[in-house]
């Protein structure tokens, strides 16, 4: 059955590939991002996220058109994510826009996803970044929330935290939990540790849906981590072009060559994989957890590949601070590691397409 | 312009064509009767075995035939002729060609092989020396071909071969389509290291071919076999697969069946080998979907290239962890297969077979320089051989 979805972008879902890249380029370009990380204060760059999120109106993508958002499909978050992701952009998009809009999915606030898809609100999972399966980590006691999350992503600034503790997913205010910063691998994307000390809850959904917004976050990380890749491929066949030593354009050594060759192949693999899960995801499909994996794996391996060879073709240029390539490869490193790294979700998939280690 | 074919239009032919023919009768008359009802290859123009429709809808075609229990033209078999000489036939060929050649091909009447390599021309194929002669109203030919698959049963080739050694390499080649049954054609069987003699040497020695059968102007048999090459590309590893439909299925199996022989290590690799197999086969489901939406990209060649790594990976890996099963032979008798069979026979046999998938129909390395250079725009390797005329260069 799942042969069955279309894998190609419709000429709607290209508009706003060529829409958002355009806007990107014009508002986001590397040197941007540079200077966002070297200064290191901002939670995310608010500028920039007013673009994206009200400009662009794209932090309502996912949400319902009868709460105030675009109502749109997974296939198109993936486009955006994707574009987000070949800009290394330093906006919550993923963490507010697909996993908390999902996590709220089934909540009995709905104004909250309103407020979320006017982008006045952004919201954070309170879960450590590299989480995959969906354990409950606190307790709520009298209608307020303690304890303590590590390396949550993007929720330095975020106005609302999701909580999923002992019996569903609990709101709390952002102002109302103690955030230090953590000085991370990949600062265009600050993680936080938060300290909950009987911070005032409300019950706003339901447990099941934290499982189903790590599956749209493993994918759409994919989807980011293709963007990525497609980046550092690009940006080094355009340097080898114009580099010469021994008298020839570097990009003309077979040595050269064929690894970008190989890169190609390998993205364009994930891009297929990538295609499916986001369209699997759209149809509500069977095959939606296999699908989510697989996404993963591959992005992951792909985003931290064409990174590392960024860095490496581009010589000592491309070991610098000034060249944007460390950039890429620390987004690429993190998020091979959030949402369940890939070893993790080989593991899972084991499991799901019956190849156990063990014998049952 | 009609209007295009629709599915439904489609499957409407197709009932009233199994009405009026019994799937159960005489085989080469039914196979004979699609083609003449434009039901062979739905894309083709009418008249030549298809309805001028979009390719998307041959599955259909090809799903409902079957499903009423039809025979089919044992694609496999033909192959060749299907993959490669029929689409060539199609953009090159006269219509006095095209009439002749495309019926019996497509009902594998006449089977076909492709003489392009030679032992002094695999990979830098327009450095070949079989040498075409005019002579009269025809052409005389002299050389030795290589890797010919089918050719011991092939009663059609088509051939490259240099009309002209005092031009640059490219520029000197004529496309031929070749009678194997012509005096002078001599098949030998080459034996691989599988044991089996699947593919053939060819000898030419002064075989005629009439000049209506050339294919394609004189000297420009190179952008001719441009045509023939790519469709090669595109049928390599393109097949529809379900998932674990492919070698990936074997090893899988072979995992589930035997936990005595599972060890972590193993299991790494297995998993890995699985997504990667799993990927390779959404990308070619992608391109497929491509081709049907008359978009046909690049893609194609990350598809050939890595089926080739996978097969190797998977069929090594396979012989790994059968360890003392995977030793055992079905047989070394050198046989004349007319398939390659990637998922039954034995662990060894697809070990060694596997071996030939980064060489043949472009080896991996030549594939990595076209991709590197035709998709990604990267510099040429400098070249030697452009401008000089072929007599000229060192062999």
């Amino acid at each position: 059955m799942s042969d069955l979805l279309d894998l190609l972008e419709s000429p709607d879902e290209q508009d706003l590939r060529s829409g958002v890249r355009d806007m990107l380029a014009a508002e986001c370009p590397w040197q941007t991002v540079l200077s966002f990380v070297s200064e290191g204060a901002e939670a995310y760059d608010a500028k920039l996220w007013r673009t994206v999120a009200t400009g662009m109106g794209l932090a309502g993508l996912l949400v319902p058109e009868s709460q105030g958002g675009a109502g749109a499909q997974w296939r198109a978050a993936a486009i955006v994510v994707e574009e987000l992701g070949r800009a290394v952009a330093p906006v919550p998009f993923v963490s507010s826009a697909v996993v908390a809009t999902t996590a709220l999915g089934s909540s009995d606030e709905p104004s909250l996803l309103g407020r979320l898809a006017s982008g006045e609100l952004t919201a954070a999972l309170a879960v450590p970044y590299g989480l995959w399966s969906a354990p409950t980590l606190l307790s709520v006691v009298d209608g307020a929330v303690t304890g303590t999350v590590r390396g949550v992503a993007d929720a330095l600034g975020a106005g609302l935290l999701l909580v999923p503790a002992d019996d569903g997913l609990y709101a709390v205010d952002g102002a109302a939990v103690r955030r230090t910063r953590v000085l991370s691998l990949d600062e265009t994307r600050p993680l936080a540790d938060l300290e909950f000390r009987a911070a005032p809850a409300r019950l706003v959904g339901s447990l099941s849906a934290v499982p189903c917004a790590l599956r749209a976050a493993a994918t759409m990380t994919a989807a980011e981590q293709i963007g990525l890749a497609s980046w550092c491929l690009d940006e080094t066949v355009g340097y080898l072009k114009e580099r010469y030593q021994f008298g020839r354009p570097v990009g003309s050594f077979q040595a050269l060559k064929h690894r970008l060759a190989d890169l190609w192949v390998e993205l364009t693999q994930a891009r297929a994989v990538v295609a499916y899960a986001a369209a699997d995801l759209a149809a509500g499909a069977a095959d939606g957890r296999v699908a989510a994996s697989l996404a993963k794996i591959v992005g992951s391996e792909v985003a931290v590949r064409a990174a590392e060879e960024c860095v490496q073709m581009h010589g000592g240029i491309g070991f610098t601070w000034e060249h944007p390539a460390h950039l890429y490869l620390k987004r690429a490193k993190a998020t091979a590691v959030a949402y369940g790294s890939p070893d993790r979700h080989r593991a899972r998939l084991a499991t799901l397409v019956d190849l156990p280690l063990e014998e049952s | 312009m009609a209007e295009p074919i629709t599915e439904a239009d489609l499957r409407e032919r197709i009932s009233a064509f199994l009405a009026d023919h019994d799937p159960a009768g005489d085989r080469l008359a039914f196979l004979r009767a699609r083609f003449d009802a434009g039901l062979a290859w739905v894309h083709f123009p009418v008249g030549l075995g298809g309805l001028a429709a979009g390719r998307a809808l041959q599955p259909v075609a090809d799903d409902a035939f079957a499903a009423a229990g039809a025979p089919d033209n044992r694609p496999s078999r033909i192959g060749i002729g299907l993959g490669m000489a029929a689409p060539t036939i199609l953009v090159h060929g006269t219509d006095a060609q095209r009439t002749r050649f495309l019926r019996p091909l497509w009902t594998g009447e006449e089977v076909w092989c492709q003489l392009f390599s030679e032992p002094g021309a695999g990979s830098d194929l327009a450095g070949l020396a079989t040498r075409a002669r005019r002579d009269g109203d025809g052409w005389l030919l002299d050389g030795q071909k290589v890797w010919t698959s089918m050719a011991h049963v092939a009663r059609w080739a088509i051939l490259l071969a240099r009309t002209d050694p005092d031009v640059p390499k490219h520029a000197g080649l004529t496309f031929f389509v070749l009678d194997m049954t012509a005096p002078g054609v001599e098949v030998r069987p080459l034996r691989q290291l599988t044991g089996e003699a699947e593919f053939n040497e060819v000898y030419l020695t002064g075989v005629r071919v009439p000049d209506e059968h050339r294919l394609g102007d004189v000297g420009a048999g190179w952008k001719v076999a441009q045509t023939t090459l790519m469709n090669e590309r595109v049928s390599i590893g393109g097949g529809a697969l379900p998932r674990e439909g492919g070698m990936i299925g074997v090893l899988a199996r072979a995992w589930r069946e035997q936990p005595a022989v599972r060890t972590p290590g193993m299991h790494d690799t297995v998993m890995r080998l699985w997504v990667r197999a799993e990927a390779a086969r959404l990308t070619g489901l992608r391109v497929r979907q491509q081709l049907a939406a008359g978009a046909p990209g690049p893609d194609g060649s990350a598809v050939k290239l890595s089926f080739a790594t996978l097969n190797q990976q998977i069929s090594a890996a396979e012989l790994d962890l059968r360890g003392d099963e995977g030793l055992r032979r079905d047989s070394w008798a050198m046989s004349r297969p007319d398939d390659v069979d990637f998922t039954g026979r034995d662990t060894g046999y697809r070990y060694l077979r596997a071996k030939g998938n980064s060489i043949e129909g472009g080896t991996s390395e030549v594939l990595r320089n076209i991709i590197a250079e035709r998709v990604l725009g990267l510099p040429a390797e400098p070249r030697v051989d452009t401008r000089v005329a072929w007599k000229d260069l060192p062999r």
